[in-house]
């Protein structure tokens, strides 16, 4: 059986114009569909931006978004991705009090490391697979993180 | 060649080879005002509200096939329009919205008429634009008109902002449009056809499913031919009415949650539905897992997205279905239509047993019977436009249509208040057919104010109030399904229809008995002049067959059996 609600990633290329981000957003709120994570940036030396949007459903219900994406005038081209390389990137803030060798060797199993050192507070950063980071945020829970800021996927088709 | 913004405005509406616009002046838009008021290429119809602006292009462009335009001004101007973008959208009506907005350097200060209108319209149009420089102008009005018409038509607004329409720049409209991330997919797959071919071959009960895709691609004719060929017998979705002449043999009538008995029991029975630019509609559908339940699908639909949203296609096939109409005709010959003749005696049969009708058993008048009797009388000579609600669903099974462009109606959305509009707009695009507006007690007031402008330009619409003084529709489903408690539906208290229309200048009839309805539509025509014939109807009368929301479509609630009288 199919998950009903199995996380999907769509990559979609827009013409990077006025509004452009409020049609893609527009649409999924209308048509009742979730957004887990979206980000977007413009895509260098052209004319269109790449979004990458994290959602959940059913193949029907995916299906019926990637056609509904593509109905947009500004839509080029969209992706529902199978084989893909994802990244998110987190920042997390520590208090210095924590123990900063145990913070920063965890941080370079998940490709990370501190990138930020002030008088009472430490910043670090991870880059990996949106479901390790989420296991690096289970492990890092006990260092008491003051704040997490996670980026949203990032993906390409292998 | 260096002219304002608002020249532009008028440049690319002739180049566009409009004729009409309809629309409310007001601050914002002024500047392209005062460019119409010195131009003589097209005729502006000034409406007195900009909801029927809109409505009036919609039925300008339903009845011509041609993109129609609205002008409206900025703020509530914008806002009144947006129940007509909305309509245009659910039934895929080719327009073109032109708004004022306030000057670029006052956007976003909450300025006088301020509204964020591509906001809003954003998600009620197939495309908007909010234009930040006359240079601009001429590309997004040219790719306006072509968005508006091409692929699943639909509405598409442009806002333009009051300086921007001073603004003097560059015009030059003759270029070719390159849209890099638009590309209306039209031509079917061959491979997909073929196989969509012998499937129908191989099926016993095969049913064809005519939609409103059929009028906007202009199909109707190739596909009477395609029917006609392979004898397989058809239904209508409302938005189809008169693809099919009433009196063809294979027209079974619509179907849905007001179809016929046999509409309804045909899709129930089929083994393929063959569905022509209809899209599954849940008004047409009733419990979509019991719907058609035993039968493949074959999907035409130029929209992706509409194929396999509701029902799943076994054959889907993108494109207009005018190209894929004529590849079926080209392979027709795989099909004989003797092998149908038992399904075609079952549809028949269903037919008998509960036909679409009525019963004249009351001392006032049916509904049925005006929506018959003016059939009777006017027949292809007249353009049906209607408003929502009851008398919508009894103009739909009960009038004679002949050919497609002749019913008028909003169907997604289902707005009360857009038949007189809607009229006015039809009657402008073909003069030479008289405009049938049948409406409601409560619906005619919804827009009534454009008697005004019926009178000032001479567009002699004929509304034909079906008076049963109720939201008859609403009141049948409290009768039905919330044990007859009539809340806020009772219409007893209003107007004197007569005295409204005359006030404007119009004339009005008050009809309680046959003989008197037959004079009323008579002089009506004759005067040329626009009217309202109030006819009073039995209060209590259902739309039947009728399939309750969410059941199946085999299991309707149906006319009682009586002996005639």
């Amino acid at each position: 059986m199919q998950d009903e609600n199995a996380r999907r990633v769509i990559s979609v290329i827009v013409v990077n114009e006025a509004s452009v981000l409020s049609r893609i957003t527009d649409l999924f709120s209308g048509r009742g569909y979730n957004i887990t994570s979206l980000t977007v940036a413009p895509i260098p030396e052209s004319r269109y931006s790449r979004l990458t949007i994290v959602t959940s459903g059913s193949i029907r219900v995916i299906e019926q978004i990637t056609k509904q994406l593509h109905k947009l005038i500004p839509v080029l081209k969209v992706y529902e991705h199978a084989d893909l390389v994802e990244k998110e990137m987190t920042l997390i803030k520590f208090p210095v009090s924590e123990n900063i060798t145990d913070i920063a060797t965890l941080c370079a199993a998940y490709n990370g490391k501190i990138v930020n050192v002030g008088e009472n507070i430490i910043i670090v950063m991870v880059a990996d697979e949106p479901k390790r980071v989420d296991n690096f945020l289970k492990i890092i829970n006990k260092y008491n993180p003051k704040e997490i800021v996670r980026s949203g996927a990032v993906a390409l088709e292998r | 060649m260096q002219i304002s913004g608002a020249q532009m405005v008028i440049e690319a509406l002739i180049a566009e080879g409009v004729d009409t616009v309809f629309g409310y002046p007001g601050g914002a838009i002024m500047n392209v005002y005062d460019e119409i008021y010195k131009q003589n290429s097209f005729k502006h119809i000034l409406t007195r509200h900009e909801q029927a602006a809109v409505h009036a292009a919609e039925g300008y462009s339903k009845a011509s096939g041609k993109v129609g335009v609205a002008m409206i001004t900025s703020g509530p101007g914008f806002t009144n329009a947006v129940t007509g973008l909305a309509d245009a959208y659910m039934d895929s009506i080719p327009l073109v919205v032109i708004s004022g907005q306030v000057p670029m350097s006052l956007i976003g200060t909450d300025a006088f008429q301020e509204i964020d209108a591509v906001g809003i319209s954003r998600s009620c149009t197939k495309h908007n634009y909010l234009v930040t420089d006359a240079k601009d102008l001429a590309r997004v009005l040219k790719e306006a008109f072509y968005i508006a018409a091409s692929g699943r038509p639909g509405p598409v607004h442009v806002d333009i902002p009051k300086d921007v329409t001073a603004q003097i720049a560059e015009f030059n409209y003759s270029f070719e449009l390159d849209l890099e991330t638009y590309k209306p997919h039209v031509k079917g797959n061959p491979r997909q056809i073929k196989k969509a071919m012998e499937a129908i071959a191989k099926a016993r009960r095969p049913l064809f499913y005519l939609g409103g895709g059929i009028v906007n691609s202009n199909a109707a004719y190739e596909v009477r031919e395609l029917v006609h060929k392979t004898g397989i017998p058809a239904v209508e979705t409302f938005m189809a009415r008169g693809v099919l002449s009433h009196d063809d043999e294979l027209l079974i009538s619509m179907l849905g949650m007001h179809g016929s008995y046999a509409a309804n029991m045909a899709m129930s029975e089929t083994d393929l539905v063959i569905g022509l630019g209809a899209r599954f509609d849940d008004r047409v559908t009733g419990k979509i897992s019991e719907f058609a339940k035993n039968a493949g699908v074959i999907h035409v639909d130029i929209d992706p997205a509409s194929i396999s949203k509701l029902v799943i296609a076994d054959y889907p096939i993108v494109g207009d279905v005018k190209n894929v109409v004529n590849e079926m005709l080209e392979q027709s010959a795989l099909i004989n239509p003797v092998k149908y003749a038992s399904w075609r005696e079952t549809i028949r049969n269903f037919d008998e047993l509960h036909p679409l009708a009525y019963h004249e058993d009351t001392d006032r008048l049916k509904p049925q019977w005006v929506i018959q009797r003016v059939g009777e009388l006017l027949g292809d000579s007249a353009n049906i436009s209607t408003d929502v609600g009851q008398h919508q669903m009894w103009s739909a099974q009960f009038y004679p249509f002949t050919r497609p462009r002749q019913f008028i109606s909003s169907g997604g959305l289902g707005t009360m208040g857009f038949g007189f509009p809607a009229a006015m707009g039809v009657k402008v695009a073909s003069p030479e057919k008289i405009s049938i507006n049948f409406t409601g007690d409560g619906s005619i007031l919804m827009n009534c104010q454009e008697l005004m402008t019926a009178v000032e330009k001479k567009i002699p619409v004929i509304n034909i109030i079906l008076n049963n003084n109720y939201l008859g529709m609403v009141r049948q489903w409290q009768t039905l399904f919330y044990d007859k408690r009539h809340s806020e539906t009772d219409l007893s208290v209003q107007p004197d229809f007569v005295k409204l229309a005359e006030a404007f200048g119009g004339i009005g009839y008050r009809v309680t008995t046959k003989a008197e309805f037959d004079v009323a539509l008579k002089e009506s025509v004759e005067k040329n002049i626009v009217s309202f014939i109030d006819v009073v109807v039995e209060r209590l009368e259902n739309v039947m067959p009728m399939v309750p929301a969410g059941g199946s479509l085999f299991n309707m609630m149906l006319l009682e059996k009586k002996e005639k009288k």
